[in-house]
């Protein structure tokens, strides 16, 4: 708290340095769940950056008047409204789109990285910079879903954005779709993968050993 | 009878919630670093789930169906939007009583639990539940059935995860690997372990 990051930092700092997903172990459940298609990992990534710049603004806005005790409830009864707005609106436009997605749009309202980032930063700061990092923790969302989305829809279908990259086999083609890739371990295993390859890039990010083995036996335990 | 019995099944292992839909998975990661902690999570996913669907099913068609209210000449009120912050509002009430009761008789528990407990609140998996409820137009024992096999579910996949790291303690991983990393690729080894249990059930 000592020293005031600069605004460039609070917007950068999270794409990669503090991703939001493969660092602070946050919104993972969206992150996994609607990354089978280049798509609706890109429309979901916008609803969710666009909840979160949205909530941070008001929730700092009103933060000095909110009492410390309920200020829980009134930060999910904020974002709960969002997403009903949110919701309303995918379903007008992107009907399609938003079925696919089925609940999980609703969900934003528990997605730990909206509330993580409005009880840790938005509560304490004022509304640019509260929306600034909450753009910035969006987009570092946004990028790891996209990866991940890419990745799945490549190799599991063979295209990028139902445009098509490999010609499959049913259609002539070459290409074999790896069918694993749509199920849910290879989200896991990709998402492994991309810790592993950030933290092999950037080593100060990597964690030391959870457990020690059992001098004492009560750590196991 | 076997209905529902089948129903449990399918919700505690072929719809496993964290490991085949993805939800809750910050808690799963988080709290799974130790058997204890982890057990008591189950455990309180068990209670909030078997308590908040059922009760958010007699809300939801009681109140704000479409058609909810006409009895008071309101045939064609449809509130179903506004199921999210009705849901949300019973879970966090839910949570907050189980709390007070847990501090009040079971204060050993409690103290383990530590901050994490409030944060039920946001669990995806415990509001899904809820949403999964109203898509499947389940009736109220089977989403009771639903409720509890869900969160079953929840606590033996987060039980097992967490027996398996401390198992870890044994093994030299690479940095990198430490903790998230490694933690992803088990629980990717187990979704496919349940990916198994999809032929147990008749659909």
């Amino acid at each position: 708290m000592a020293a005031r990051p600069s605004s460039w930092s609070i917007l950068t700092d999270p794409l990669i340095r503090q991703n939001p997903v493969t660092l602070q172990i946050l919104g993972l459940c969206s992150a996994l769940a609607v990354t089978t298609s280049v798509a609706t990992a890109l429309t979901m990534s916008a609803a969710l950056t666009a909840v979160l710049v949205l909530s941070a603004a008001l929730i700092s806005m009103i933060r000095n008047h909110i009492p410390g005790s309920i200020r829980l409830i009134v930060q999910i009864v904020i974002v709960a409204s969002l997403v009903i707005v949110i919701d309303q609106i995918l379903q007008a436009y992107l009907f399609e789109i938003s079925q696919r997605l089925s609940v999980f749009v609703s969900l934003i309202t528990t997605n730990c990285l909206v509330l993580g980032r409005t009880e840790s930063f938005s509560r304490h700061n004022p509304p640019g910079r509260a929306m600034l990092d909450a753009l910035g923790n969006g987009l570092g969302y946004s990028l790891a879903l996209v990866v991940i989305g890419s990745i799945r829809e490549l190799f599991g279908a063979g295209s990028w954005l139902d445009w098509q990259v490999f010609q499959t086999v049913d259609n002539g083609g070459w290409f074999t779709p790896l069918s694993l890739m749509l199920l849910a371990p290879s989200g896991f295993f990709l998402l492994g993968g991309l810790v592993w390859a950030l933290r092999s890039v950037l080593p100060e990010q990597a964690e030391d050993p959870e457990l020690l083995p059992p001098d004492r036996p009560e750590d196991i335990a | 009878m076997s209905d529902l019995a089948s129903l449990f099944l399918r919700a505690a292992f072929v719809e496993n919630m964290p490991l085949t839909f993805f939800l809750g998975l910050c808690t799963f990661i988080a709290l799974s670093r130790k058997t204890g902690p982890a057990l008591g999570l189950g455990v309180a996913m068990v209670a909030v789930m078997g308590v908040t669907v059922p009760l958010n099913h007699l809300i939801f068609n009681g109140l704000l169906a479409p058609g909810a209210w006409a009895w008071a000449g309101l045939s064609d009120t449809d509130l179903s939007y506004l199921r999210l912050i009705a849901f949300i509002g019973v879970i966090a009430a839910t949570v907050q009583l189980l709390e007070m009761v847990l501090d009040r008789f079971f204060p050993a528990i409690h103290a383990s639990f530590g901050v994490f407990l409030p944060l039920l609140t946001v669990q995806c998996a415990i509001l899904a539940g809820s949403l999964f409820m109203v898509e499947r137009s389940y009736t109220l024992a089977q989403s009771a059935v639903f409720g509890l096999g869900a969160g079953f579910g929840f606590a033996v996949a987060v039980v097992m995860l967490a027996a398996i790291r401390a198992r870890l303690s044994y093994a030299d991983l690479p940095r990198g690997l430490n903790g998230l990393g490694i933690t992803f690729f088990l629980a990717g080894l187990m979704s496919l372990g349940f990916s198994a249990f999809a032929q147990m059930v008749a659909s």
